[in-house]
């Protein structure tokens, strides 16, 4: 990292830092009993041994860790991360201009588009998901229509595909992307697109010199919010993917849920969550130190 | 520009609070009688879509009692939620193997068979079943097989081998369980093994044969499988025989067969918790939902079979002759009940993830 590590102190209003420090007791609190005590009860399980009849005996072992080893893990791994990566590449791609547009309206009008982009939010996304699967299956909508119009012949075999399970994570987050991109797009002042213009940029050197430095921590943010719960998405490869395939949320589930093997199951939940965290400091280290500086406009 | 940030933030508190209000469990079903103290309550946990409103009312309405209905989705979900520390329920309900595994943990109460006179007239394959044989924890409630359930307007001849679900002519329209053990447990039946095998080898080999049918395979599904039959989606699914009746309803072409290798016998049992305060309460109930007529009404909604052999008697023609709802007893004997395979889990969870990630 090339720029000095945040602190309090460093904040605009780095006053006394004593007094306020009580208002940190609840978050601290709230953080130890609810986040770090789990991941502790986490790590410990995962250096455990798996009993019999699928109880934890706590005696200590690496072997979940050696298991881990095995090349099978390190393809649904690499699978697990390809597909997160290409939706979140995906939602970039399609949040990237629904975001500069939203953001480019009346205010009003905005409201509207963000309502339009939460209401999905209001139903239940297991709902959602079958929702996708009466669509693309055989018998299903998207064919039905296609061959009443005479585009094709034979149904495609749409759902059941790792093409479905990407279809839903690009479903399921594309307002994770917008929602950040929208924010960061609506807060360039219009005065440095038409100073762009004046200077004759061109609409891409405008995209690549202009827009993208000025809204890189809502991209990363953004990449963020569908990286993370696309890597340990776990009902979408179940029922688009029709469960042919694995990914690593699917192996979480198997092996706590299924296998009863509740120390391999906290191993692989360790190895996400260290690179769910490296990802993490990928995006403290690409924040611009002056994004945090810098007041409300 | 403040306006639409004002209007952001608002959106952003308003989605929260939706999604929280969205994840909170709304909580047990609302009493029905205001608990006046007297009430005994019994907390029944059981499968989700297990039990009848009505006759939960008739077993309050005769025993003055209060019973609460919580529910959960399998048996692994069962015995996490009650070795998470989940206490205060009597009477749940699981499956065959997971009776020996809750037996060996001591979670179960012995059972007091004086107050279960509903008992005696158990279905003769359960009367002595391997996973309790004396009846000391466990009471048989309802059962049935894992067969084929396949649709008669496109595989003409009914399929009397494990074999037809690695038929060619099928590709793209078999759907299996999502389940390795009840995958396993066919391709193992298939090569004249048994289900319970923990020999690396056979895994080994049954786990190759799978392989090879992986392409033909459409989905792994433990859940649906009834509404891809009834769809048309899948000509060919290994399934619970309730799902697979329930599938005749929508698309009467719809079939059930269990191949002549054999395959899963399966009974879900009533029993009681160590931890229930409420045993007394808790063996009338169980008596209840055996006795002939409520285990024939339970029989009929759900598409399972009874424990009961009375229950014959009330349950009606279409349903008893349904091979799918009551397997042909000469079949019975070919069947075989899912064992702990104690260490040799590891083994089969690994061939397991192998098959999906090929």
């Amino acid at each position: 990292m090339n720029h000095s590590p945040p602190s309090i102190a460093s904040s605009p209003s780095g006053r006394s830092c004593s007094k306020s420090s009580g208002l940190l007791l609840p978050g601290l609190l709230w953080t130890t009993v609810f986040c770090l005590l789990p991941i502790a009860v986490v790590l410990a399980v995962s250096l455990a041994t798996r009993g019999t009849y699928g109880g934890v005996l706590w005696e200590f072992s690496l072997d979940n860790y050696r298991d881990l080893l095995h090349p099978l893990y390190g393809r649904i791994f690499g699978q697990s991360l390809l597909l997160a990566g290409a939706a979140t590449g995906l939602c970039l791609v399609l949040g990237f201009p629904l975001a500069y547009y939203i953001a480019r309206l009346p205010p009003r009008r905005q409201a509207l588009w963000l309502v339009l982009i939460m209401i999905p939010f209001w139903t239940n996304f297991l709902v959602r998901t079958y929702a996708w699967m009466f669509i693309l299956r055989t018998e299903g909508l998207l064919n039905t229509v296609l061959i009443q119009l005479h585009l094709i012949s034979a149904p495609l075999d749409l759902l059941y595909s790792n093409q479905a399970v990407l279809l839903g994570l690009v479903y399921g987050y594309l307002p994770f992307m917008v929602l950040p991109l929208y924010a960061a797009i609506e807060r360039i002042d219009p005065a440095l697109i038409e100073a762009a213009w004046d200077l004759y940029a061109d609409r891409w050197s405008l995209f690549r010199r202009v827009l993208i430095p000025l809204t890189k921590p809502g991209i990363v943010a953004g990449c963020v919010l569908v990286f993370i719960p696309s890597l340990g998405a776990y009902l979408t490869p179940d029922l688009l993917g029709g469960a042919r395939s694995m990914m690593v949320g699917n192996l979480i589930q198997h092996e706590y849920l299924v296998a009863r093997d509740w120390p391999l199951g906290s191993a692989l939940s360790i190895v996400l969550m260290l690179i769910v965290m490296s990802s993490l400091l990928w995006y403290f280290a690409a924040q611009p130190p002056q994004a945090r500086e810098r007041g409300e406009p | 520009m403040s306006v639409s940030r004002g209007v952001l933030k608002a959106l952003g508190v308003a989605s929260v609070i939706v999604l929280l209000w969205g994840g909170c469990d709304r909580g047990r079903e609302p009493n029905q009688q205001s608990g006046t103290g007297a009430t005994a309550t019994l907390h029944y946990f059981t499968w989700s879509d297990y039990v009848s409103p009505e006759l939960i009312h008739e077993f309050e309405q005769a025993h003055g009692a209060r019973v609460v209905v919580d529910t959960f989705s399998s048996n692994e979900e069962l015995l996490a939620k009650l070795q998470g520390g989940a206490s205060g329920y009597d009477v749940t309900v699981p499956s065959d193997f997971m009776v020996s595994i809750m037996a060996a943990q001591g979670m179960l109460a012995e059972l007091d068979l004086a107050a279960l006179p509903n008992l005696r007239t158990l279905e003769p394959h359960l009367q002595h079943p391997a996973f309790d044989p004396a009846h000391r924890y466990a009471v048989p409630y309802l059962w049935g097989t894992v067969g084929i359930g396949y649709d008669s307007a496109v595989v003409t001849t009914p399929p009397d081998s494990w074999d037809i679900l690695w038929d060619r002519r099928y590709r793209g329209r078999i759907s299996m369980l999502n389940d390795q053990r009840e995958v396993f447990g066919a391709v193992l039946r298939s090569m004249g093994h048994s289900m319970n095998t923990t020999d690396p080898g056979t895994i080994e080999a049954a786990k190759q044969k799978l392989i090879a049918q992986k392409p033909l395979v459409r989905t792994y599904a433990s859940d649906h499988y009834d509404q891809l039959l009834a769809s048309g989606d899948v000509v060919l699914a290994q399934g619970w025989g309730g799902p697979v009746a329930r599938a005749m309803r929508d698309r009467p072409s719809i079939r059930y067969a269990v191949p002549k290798e054999g395959g899963t016998i399966w009974a879900d049992c009533l029993v009681v918790l160590n931890s229930s305060p409420n045993k007394a309460l808790a063996m009338q109930f169980i008596n209840f939902l055996i006795d002939a007529r409520v285990a024939a009404r339970t029989s009929e909604r759900l598409l399972f079979a009874a424990s009961n052999r009375e229950a014959r008697t009330w349950i009606a023609k279409d349903v008893l002759e349904n091979p799918a709802v009551y397997p042909p007893a000469d079949l019975i004997a070919r069947m075989e009940w899912m064992g702990d395979v104690g260490r040799a889990m590891r083994i089969y969870d690994r061939a397991w993830t192998e098959l999906k990630m090929q």
